[in-house]
């Protein structure tokens, strides 16, 4: 139970100095100085074109070109200022606003991208094909994180994203290539992520098995499981239990002219829309409706919520399967959209990414979706840019996700609170 | 935070009395159950099977003979590559199977003995991974750069390979004991990242072999190689012997030293331990790293007792395949010697087993992740096979199981 | 509503927690129930609420037999239940918590707390509860938030209220407005279930008073039975309320606290700006409600506070700033307020938590060796002279009663030559017996020349044992006053009266009473 529960009717009469939190200061003071080094007095002597929309395009933009020591100077100073705001807010003993830690991460990323793409070879990038690739990669990242907020807020770890997604990848291409249609493989997706839903909730809740040893031996009993079948029959017929159908891209006319917005938002395949509708539902769901209420009563404090007459162990169970059908939905992506065929683990370890970005969006279905976003936004740069050619090793930014993630947990990066029964069975007396 | 302990077991804590609940017959069980679901998936995507199964109506029996043949085959070929092979002509050829197992196990033993270590300080040390893969580029580093005598390169590429680990892991004590950050979270992230950072290494010309585009290391120099400890015709090394001891040593701690009194003591009941003057983040931040010491013994095992050189694959997946040792030995030093054991010989028996039989080894991970599902789980394996329940407890419910329960949240 | 439980009986393996229970609860009634700790007063509510099935019995409801399958059922036929810790979503709104589990709700299963909302304030103007439906739980006083619990009962038309132990967390003024609202309460006609083990709460405001002991119903008492009556009966023996105790003889001030400030991590001043000494061979009572800096200030002694600002002093050291096992050295004895979190380790066995802020200490190590055979001699002698009663050395401590758990961690620390003792909530949740036995050890202890604070929130408990009694009100100290003063003193200053304005008050009421 929260201390907070039984807290002591002391009230602050003394105004609250004392204790300060000094953590976000020296982080921004860090990283301003970092990037006054990096971007503004090492930024490479050239410009950096910043290529907006297809030349193809209905609405063709004009390409962006900036000075990138200009652009280094204007961040650094930037952050600089802002850093220098919140060591004075906190040697008042007053919290860094929300709005500023939001502009110091936007103006770092405005600074490194253009520091990045300014030192390669070819100081050139397709803005809009960055972004558009950022989004694909995000998909089952999103799909996984959300599945992640369904379990946690209802007081059940899923560390089993990554068995979901591939399993649902692996029912996904086996249904649609048997069936021929990539919608049956759609729907068996979402039936393989329940059904390693199952397992976890079973014994997670029934066995009272700890969570987060059925995730780790989910994933590698799923792992194992896909694994052998797919060197036993996949791999010995791959024509008739391989070769998914892919599923089409639906652009909606007009709006997917729009130039970068348009291919993000109106240029995507059944699943890319279903990722947004998911993100909203659940987001609307979880705060503004009776299931979200008793999911997050369940998750914070279980035995209020059966006192009151709610089903705990039920509500836990239903929202552990119901991950698992976002989570199967999420892994089908990777055979009906990304690549035509199932590969050994070729969810590659994106489930974790997936914990990482809940974790990271602080169990809040739309801050998962912008972790998300921005780990394969991550991922993305690391590709586009080892062809490009850069100084950056690309090893360093395919651990960007991870390393953010770490900060995040040490609450270097604001604080996460996870749902207080998260991990913990509900017994009953 | 280990198996055990999310039961409610508040009132058995010997050896001998879990024994006599049958948690001993439990286990047994749970093996046998995972070898014969392993079995049935065998059968059922066996070509043979699948004819004979065509005209199931009409010869039944074809189908059951086809199915046992395959399944029986696949494990015979396991025994075979793991334990004793009876069509070796020589002695040599027939017991070589077992030290494969004992090479394999090598590793696993290792890695396996910091995950338990962790779990009694209850920490949940999933990043085993990284840390082998850190103690093994520590370790290779010092085999194939330094120059030094026989016997004190060794010496020192085992020392590196547990200062590599135990860096890598104290960070996660570290960061646990001074934010609160849950080690779960940040194992997982580590490995990751230690994977990436062992592929950036690897690329630069401190790591790469010369000459090659890949990213490989030269080889270990012979001194910093464990010597072989049957003889050269035994891929054996002097690793599982560093094993034992770890074995022993990690008892020693555990159960008759000043230090593990304070792990477990944390571990059980971290505020208490705190009011008796026992310092939590300190036994976080040793426990983690003695465990990562131990990862890192499991990454020298591997870059100078079998592989002799450092690739980003050199952990394999020995980091993983170690939590669910450390889970099926109970978190006990002498039960994790003994699943590591039983998972060497698996892994061992599952590559003679591809090759005779085609049957691939990955149908080894499933058996063993099952193994640790039922063995997770004894009610369900009691009531699979209308076992007792054993003298049931009470099991007073205290706010203690309830905090113990609550480490294997997210933080 | 009438209410009527006929032969409950509630078995857990082979423990009966309640025994062939019969009760009637007459509508428009305060029924107390009454009984130790652990005389099985929870259960039986649990039972009656529908969160555990009875083994044997009947609920009946207006003479109909019911069953409850959960406390939904039993919210249903008009039962609402105050938990002793509070069943409250503390990231929750008031309207939340209210509404959870019988949710209003839009198209589309969308949440309505408009309607919860105009019930939480039409039922907060009624009884005068004072309650914003808005307000985030976690930032709400204690008192309030077991005003949001009743809500949460009167919003689902509860007719029967089930008060679990609810003064436990309450200072006395905030305990009398409680009772000023039952009292309400039963003007409307509903009839309320108050457990209480405290004497003087039950016959205030009792019509009829049942006393439990070890699962049983051993007997009916009207509110007009004195208080060693009651207490007789609840314990099955003559007890003497008070115990035998010596004057005590202090000699030199060796402990002393100056200027004491403890912060919380959010910066609160949970202990603000403490000073008090205690002499050797003198007991110094910490006197107040619960969580008023009482917790803190034990911990800041022994170490395990971070934000301490002050001086320490014992024997002329300064104790602030030094490591909790460094100060264990030193000589402080501690025996912590929740003995099973911070005293114990459960899965521990009785030998190892003997020697648990010990264990590298010679006899029981030799470097980073431990001996086992000195420390099973150790557990041998101590459970035979505090009278633990154990299975034997090597059970775990988990498994013992609440009463010998204490044994065991007095045991402990009273098993080594200390310079400073201190005892949160030493009796706290143990049996009868165990109590006296442990209130000797603390006087024998302070009767060796020992400095001994005892923090207790058991006003009797202060009164019997000390012999000078601070009062902690929001961290601040009220007054220091002698051991023999009287309770209405003690509760004015626990309500956050300076001690000598309450002494002051006190006699003059008495005066014009004479």
């Amino acid at each position: 139970m929260s201390t907070s529960a039984t807290a002591a009717p002391v009230r602050a009469d003394a105004p609250s100095g004392g204790v300060r939190n000094w953590k976000n200061p020296i982080l921004l003071s860090v990283l301003a100085l970092l990037a006054l080094l990096v971007f503004a007095l090492g930024a490479p002597a050239n410009d950096v074109t910043f290529r907006l929309s297809d030349p193809g395009d209905a609405l063709a933009l004009p390409e962006l070109v900036l000075s990138a020591p200009l652009i280094g100077w204007i961040t650094a100073l930037g952050m600089l200022a802002l850093a220098a705001f919140v060591v004075a807010r906190t040697r008042r003993g007053e919290p860094a606003p929300r709005w500023l830690l939001a502009a110091f991460a936007v103006l770092f990323l405005i600074g490194f991208l253009t520091w990045v793409v300014g030192s390669a070879r070819t100081p050139n990038v397709a803005l809009y094909g960055l972004l558009a690739g950022s989004v694909t990669l995000a998909v089952p990242l999103i799909f996984g994180s959300l599945s992640g907020v369904l379990c946690e807020r209802s007081g059940v770890v899923n560390i089993a994203i990554e068995g979901q997604l591939l399993f649902g990848a692996f029912a996904a291409a086996v249904a649609a290539s048997l069936s021929g249609s990539a919608i049956v493989g759609l729907l068996a997706a979402a039936v393989a992520g329940v059904m390693v839903s199952l397992v976890l909730a079973v014994f997670s809740i029934r066995y009272l098995v700890n969570q987060v040893i059925v995730g780790v031996v989910l994933n590698v009993l799923v792992s194992g499981l896909t694994g052998f079948l797919f060197s036993a029959v996949l791999s010995e017929d791959s024509e008739t239990w391989n070769s998914p159908p892919q599923l089409p891209v639906l652009s909606i006319p007009g709006l997917s002219e729009i130039p970068i917005l348009g291919p993000i938002l109106f240029e995507q395949t059944i699943v890319g829309y279903l990722m947004y509708l998911a993100v909203a539902v659940v987001y609307v769901a979880l705060y503004h409706s009776r299931w979200g209420l008793r999911t997050r009563a369940v998750g914070e404090h279980p035995k209020a919520a059966d006192t009151l007459g709610v089903n705990v162990n039920r509500m836990r169970f239903t929202n552990v399967l119901l991950a698992g059908v976002v989570a199967g939905v999420g892994g089908s992506f990777f055979t009906l959209v990304l690549v035509s065929g199932f590969g050994r683990d070729m969810t590659a370890g994106q489930g974790y990414i997936a914990l990482a970005a809940l974790i990271f969006g602080r169990w809040n279905p739309i801050g998962a979706f912008f972790a998300a976003l921005l780990f394969g936004f991550a991922t993305n740069l690391s590709n586009v840019l080892s062809l490009l050619g850069t100084p950056v090793p690309d090893q360093f930014l395919r651990m960007l996700p991870y390393v953010v993630t770490i900060f995040a947990v040490a609450g270097l990066v604001g604080r996460s609170r996870a749902p207080a029964a998260s991990g913990i069975p509900y017994v009953k007396g | 935070m280990s198996v055990q302990e999310s039961q409610p077991v508040a009132g058995s804590p010997t050896v001998m009395h879990r024994v006599m609940t049958g948690n001993a017959l439990v286990a047994v069980l749970a093996v046998v159950m995972s070898l014969i679901l392993g079995g049935l998936l065998i059968a059922l995507t066996d070509p043979d099977v699948a004819s004979a199964a065509s005209y199931f109506f009409s010869r039944p029996q074809d189908t059951l003979a086809a199915a046992w043949s395959a399944a029986s085959g696949a494990y015979l070929a396991l025994f075979q590559g793991s334990i004793f092979n009876f069509e070796g002509e020589t002695f040599t050829r027939m017991i070589y199977p077992l030290t494969q197992t004992l090479t394999v196990a090598t590793p696993l033993i290792c890695a396996g003995l910091g995950v338990a270590l962790a779990f009694r300080a209850g920490l949940f040390n999933i990043g085993a991974q990284g840390q082998i893969l850190i103690g093994a580029t520590f370790a290779g580093w010092v085999g194939f750069t330094l120059d030094l005598p026989a016997g004190i390169h060794l010496l020192l590429v085992i020392l590196a390979g547990m200062l590599g680990g135990a860096l890598w892991a104290g960070l996660v004590g570290v960061l646990k004991a001074r934010t609160g950050a849950h080690e779960v979270i940040l194992t997982i992230m580590l490995n990751y990242v230690a994977v990436n950072l062992v592929l950036y290494f690897l690329s630069t010309p401190a790591f790469q072999r010369p000459g090659s585009t890949n990213p490989i290391s030269p080889q270990l120099d012979a001194t910093a190689l464990y010597p072989p400890l049957l003889g050269p015709e035994f891929r054996l090394h002097w690793g599982f012997v560093v094993a034992v001891l770890a074995t022993v040593f990690v008892w020693w701690l555990l159960n008759r030293s000043t230090v593990g009194f304070e792990f477990r003591a944390v571990g059980a009941n971290a505020s208490a331990a705190r009011t008796a003057g026992i310092s939590v983040s300190k036994g976080y931040i040793l426990a983690m790293a003695i465990a990562g010491a131990l990862a890192g013994l499991a990454g020298v095992a591997q870059v100078s007792g079998t592989e002799k050189v450092l690739t980003s694959g050199v952990a394999a997946s020995f980091g993983f395949d170690a939590i669910t040792v450390a889970l099926l030995g109970r978190s006990s030093p002498w039960g994790t010697f003994a699943a590591g054991l039983l998972f060497g010989a698996f892994r061992a028996g599952g590559v003679t087993m591809q090759a005779s039989t085609g049957t691939s080894i990955d149908i080894v991970l499933v058996v063993q992740s099952l193994i640790v599902l039922f063995i997770a789980a004894p009610p369900l394996v009691r009531s699979l096979f209308r076992l007792p329940v054993p003298g049931a407890f009470p099991a007073p419910k205290s706010a203690k199981d309830r905090t113990s329960a609550a480490t294997g949240g997210t933080a | 509503m009438k209410l009527e439980l006929k032969g409950i009986t509630k078995r857990f393996g082979t423990l009966v927690a309640n025994d062939h229970i019969d009760l009637v609860v007459e509508p428009g009634q305060v029924h107390s129930l009454l009984g130790e700790n652990g005389a099985g007063k929870s259960t039986l509510m649990n039972v009656l609420y529908g969160l555990y099935d009875p083994t044997e019995g009947e609920i009946l409801v207006n003479d109909k037999s019911v069953t409850f399958r959960g406390p939904g059922d039993a919210m249903a036929a008009g039962i609402g239940m105050v938990h002793q810790h509070f069943m409250l979503v503390p990231v929750f709104t008031v309207a939340e918590n209210v509404a959870l589990g019988n949710e209003a709700t839009k198209a589309g299963g969308m949440l309505d707390l408009s309607d919860t909302r105009a019930k939480i304030r039409a039922i907060s103007d009624q009884y005068g509860f004072d309650v914003d439906p808005d307000a985030v739980v976690e930032n709400l006083p204690v008192g309030v938030q077991q005003r949001v619990e009743i809500i949460k009962a009167l919003v689902r038309n509860a007719e029967v209220l089930i008060l679990d132990e609810p003064t436990a967390v309450l200072t006395p003024k905030e305990t009398d407005e409680l009772l000023g609202i039952m009292g309400q309460l039963k003007a409307d006609g509903k009839s309320i279930v108050f457990i209480s083990h405290k004497l003087r709460e039950v016959k205030a405001v009792s019509d009829v008073i049942t006393v439990v002991r070890r699962g049983k119903v051993v007997g009916t008492a009207d509110p007009g039975a004195s208080t060693t009556e009651l207490a007789s009966l609840m314990v099955g023996r003559a007890v003497s309320l008070t115990l035998q105790k010596e004057p005590a003889h202090p000699g030199e001030v060796s402990f002393s606290v100056r200027d004491l400030v403890v912060q919380a991590a959010n910066g609160q001043r949970v202990v603000d700006g403490l000073s008090f000494d205690v002499a050797q061979g003198e007991i110094l009572a910490i006197a107040g409600v619960q969580g008023n800096g009482q917790t803190e200030l034990t911990e800041a002694i022994l170490g395990l506070q971070n934000h301490v600002r002050g001086s320490i002093l014992l024997d002329g050291q300064e104790l602030l700033g030094r490591g909790v096992k460094d100060i264990i050295r030193a000589g402080v004895g501690f025996v912590p307020e929740d003995r099973s979190v911070e005293g114990l380790v459960g899965s521990f066995s009785v030998a190892e938590n003997l020697i648990l802020n010990r264990y590298d200490q010679a006899p029981f190590a030799r470097g980073l060796s431990m001996s086992s055979a000195i420390i099973e001699k150790n557990a041998d002698e101590k459970i035979a002279e505090y009278d633990v009663r154990t299975q034997s050395a090597a059970a775990a401590a988990g498994t013992l009663s609440g009463g010998n758990q204490q044994k065991l961690v007095m045991a402990r620390e009273l098993s080594r030559p200390l310079k400073l003792f201190i005892a949160s909530q030493p009796t706290r949740g143990v049996d009868v017996g165990s109590i006296e036995f442990l209130h000797r050890r603390i006087l024998q202890e302070r009767d060796g020349g020992t400095p001994v604070i005892i923090v207790s929130t058991e006003l009797d408990e202060v009164l019997e044992l000390a012999d000078r009694i601070a009062v902690l009100y929001r961290g601040r100290l009220m007054g220091i006053v002698p051991g023999t003063v009287s309770r209405d003193v003690l509760g004015l200053m626990m309500a956050g009266m300076p001690g000598d304005e309450a002494l002051a008050q006190a006699t003059n009421v008495r005066g014009e009473m004479q």
